[in-house]
Order: structure tokens, then sequence, then C-alpha cells
């Protein structure tokens, strides 16, 4: 135990162990299984598009990778008048 | 119009990412827009000493292939608001990036940013040359060690001939950035002299930067040096560069840590 440990600011390795294990474990998986996260995008996409017309550069997809969970948002911009009804029947 | 600056070495593991990283965020938050580019398809690591390696979803490759649009792929740094990465891939093959390609998203990044920072892979390959190509000005990171500024040297010539500014018959702009100097192994004589290493690679100084372990704390952390520990002696130096590379006439310093009280008291001892 360190005397002075108290006057010095956190140890910051354990944060990089963290972040190195969250990484590595998606990285590993990259090429050897489906992309899940690509998966879910591209048929999010396809749905909403059979409703209104998306413009693809209006489209905003997020991701967050955590330890424990992970979170996709995609953030699709539909225009009041442009984005008109599909007509499905 | 933004300036393109690739951050290039030739030799690897003399804090290319890291400089590209500090000086990105040091500009940015001086109020400029400001992306960092990571051209290392394959071994990237911006994004990690980013702290943005979790939020990754599209890269480099996916724009010039025409995948995504180029806002699609940019994400903004969550401390600094006018600071975004452009990731490499991971995954994809080097081949993937063309210069034609290439060239157009870096037309497109200068007309969105103040700063276009370019981080090249270490070597000579494919990649390095891409890196630098459409450069404005390059910020060369050396050691003062004889491998590093042999490669250096190796680079400079790179840039005075395969650039698209050296092919127009333009000099291309080049500033030296020395890392990981330690001022006392240098007064004992056991690293090279700034001045020598001045003097055999004949580039301007942009900075030196003392060797800490802010840097790996701060790399640890995923957090630029120089807003991790803005006080630390390397992100001093850090930003007084980036003020240098934006045209600013600052006395060249080496800054060192200020000691604790009790570090200064008791010395290596206590540390």
């Amino acid at each position: 135990m360190n005397l002075f440990g108290f006057f010095r600011p956190p140890a910051s390795a354990p944060v990089a162990r963290e972040r190195l294990q969250i990484l590595l474990e998606y990285e590993r998986k990259l090429g050897s299984q489906v992309d899940l996260f690509a998966v879910l995008r591209e048929e999010i996409l396809e749905v909403v598009s059979r409703h209104v017309n998306v413009d693809p550069d209006k489209v905003q997809v997020t991701v967050d990778r955590g330890p424990k969970f992970s979170t996709l948002a995609v953030d699709i911009e539909i225009p009041n008048s442009g984005g008109r009804i599909r007509a499905s029947a | 119009m933004g300036k393109v600056i690739v951050v290039t070495s030739g030799k690897g593991g003399v804090g290319k990412t890291t400089s590209t990283a500090a000086l990105g965020a040091a500009l940015a938050r001086a109020g400029e827009n400001v992306v960092v580019v990571d051209f290392d398809v394959g071994l990237r690591n911006l994004d990690l000493v980013m702290g943005a390696e979790r939020r990754v979803v599209y890269d480099l490759i996916n724009v010039v292939q025409g995948v995504v649009k180029l806002p699609q792929a940019l994400i903004r740094d969550k401390r600094i608001e006018t600071l975004f990465l452009l990731p490499a891939s991971q995954t994809r093959d080097k081949d993937a990036l063309t210069e034609d390609g290439v060239g157009r998203v870096i037309a497109e990044l200068r007309t969105k940013f103040d700063w276009v920072i370019c981080d090249s892979p270490a070597g000579i390959e494919r990649g390095a040359t891409l890196a630098m190509r459409f450069a404005d000005a390059a910020v060369i990171v050396a050691n003062s060690e004889v491998s590093s500024v042999r490669d250096s040297d190796r680079i400079i010539g790179l840039l005075d001939s395969k650039t698209v500014k050296a092919e127009r018959g333009e000099r291309m702009e080049k500033h030296l950035l020395i890392t990981r100097f330690d001022s006392a192994r240098a007064a004992r004589g056991e690293m090279l002299a700034i001045e020598d290493v001045l003097e055999i690679l004949s580039v301007p100084l942009l900075g030196i930067i003392p060797e800490s372990e802010a840097v790996l704390r701060a790399s640890n952390l995923g957090t630029p040096v120089t807003i991790c520990s803005s006080d630390s002696a390397p992100a001093r130096a850090y930003t007084a560069a980036a003020r240098r590379l934006a045209g600013e006439d600052i006395e060249m310093t080496i800054p060192t840590d200020k000691k604790g009280f009790f570090n200064k008291l008791f010395g290596r001892r206590a540390a």
C-alpha cells in the first residue's frame, strides 16, 4: 500500500483493460459470424422504406458497444411533406 | 478551405497516433473544426486513443466505396463538439483504398473542416503514401534515436516526390515533431541532441514532446492527452505545437511535469 497513492489520480490501467476486453470481444467475432447490428440496421431501413421515402443521406446510425449490452440507434429523418405514404394495398 | 496535414514517420511506435489525437484535440479546443482520419487499414488505433472504439459503425473504405455518405461515417467527439473522427476499416483489405476515392473524400473533408489531420500507418507502403498524397503539410514525428531519424529522412524523400503538391513542383510544407524526449538522457549524451536531429533532417521544429506517464494514462483512458491532463508537460508541448502549426510564433521550450509537494520531497521513492 502506497502511502502517497491517495494524492494521485486513480489508476488508468483497469479502464484500459475493460475497454480492450469489450473491443476485442467484438473484433474477434467480426468476419466469423454475421454482424447482428448490420442486419438489424438494414432490415429497419427496409421496413421504414416500405412506408415512406427515405433519403439515404438523412439516415444516421449510431452504436455504443458496452460491457453488458450495446445500443443501436437508427435516426431517420422523415419529411412532413416529401415523404409520401405508400399505399400497401 | 481546410488545411490537410499528414502525421507520418516511417518508423512505427514513435507516437503518430498519439500526436494526431493530441494535435487534433488542441486545435478543436481552440475552436477550430477538426477531423482526424485514420489511414491504418487493418490496424486502426486512432479510435481507441480517441475513446470512440465502441461507437464505430462505418469507416473510410465505406465512404471511399460510396456505401455511405461522409457525414454518416464521421464520429463526433463526446468532449469537444468541433472534433470528429473518420475511422479506418479494421476488416477490409487495404487495397480497397483507391487514390481517386481517397482524393474525393479528402476534397470533401476540406470543404467541411478547418483541419483534416491524417494519421499515417507506419512504413512506406501504399497506406502511408495515400495518407500523404493529398496533404498540404506534413508533421514528421521522430524520436531522438538513430533508426527513427533514418526513417524520417526516407519519409521526407517521399513527401518531396510522391505527393500531389510535390508533383506540381510546389514545396511541401514540413514540420518536425520530436516525441518521447528525455531531457536527462539527452543531457547525459545518451540520446541524439535536438540540434543534431534538426541539422541532419533540416526540417523546422514544430515541438518537443517530453516522455511522460501522462501519455500512457491518456491512451489508457481513451482521451487525447491535451484534454485528459491539459496541465501535463506533454499536453502543454502539444498545445504549443498546435498553435505553431496554425501559424503562431511561440517560443520553443521543453515543458517539464510539475512535481507534487510529496514527490518533490521524497523524489523517486514516493513515485
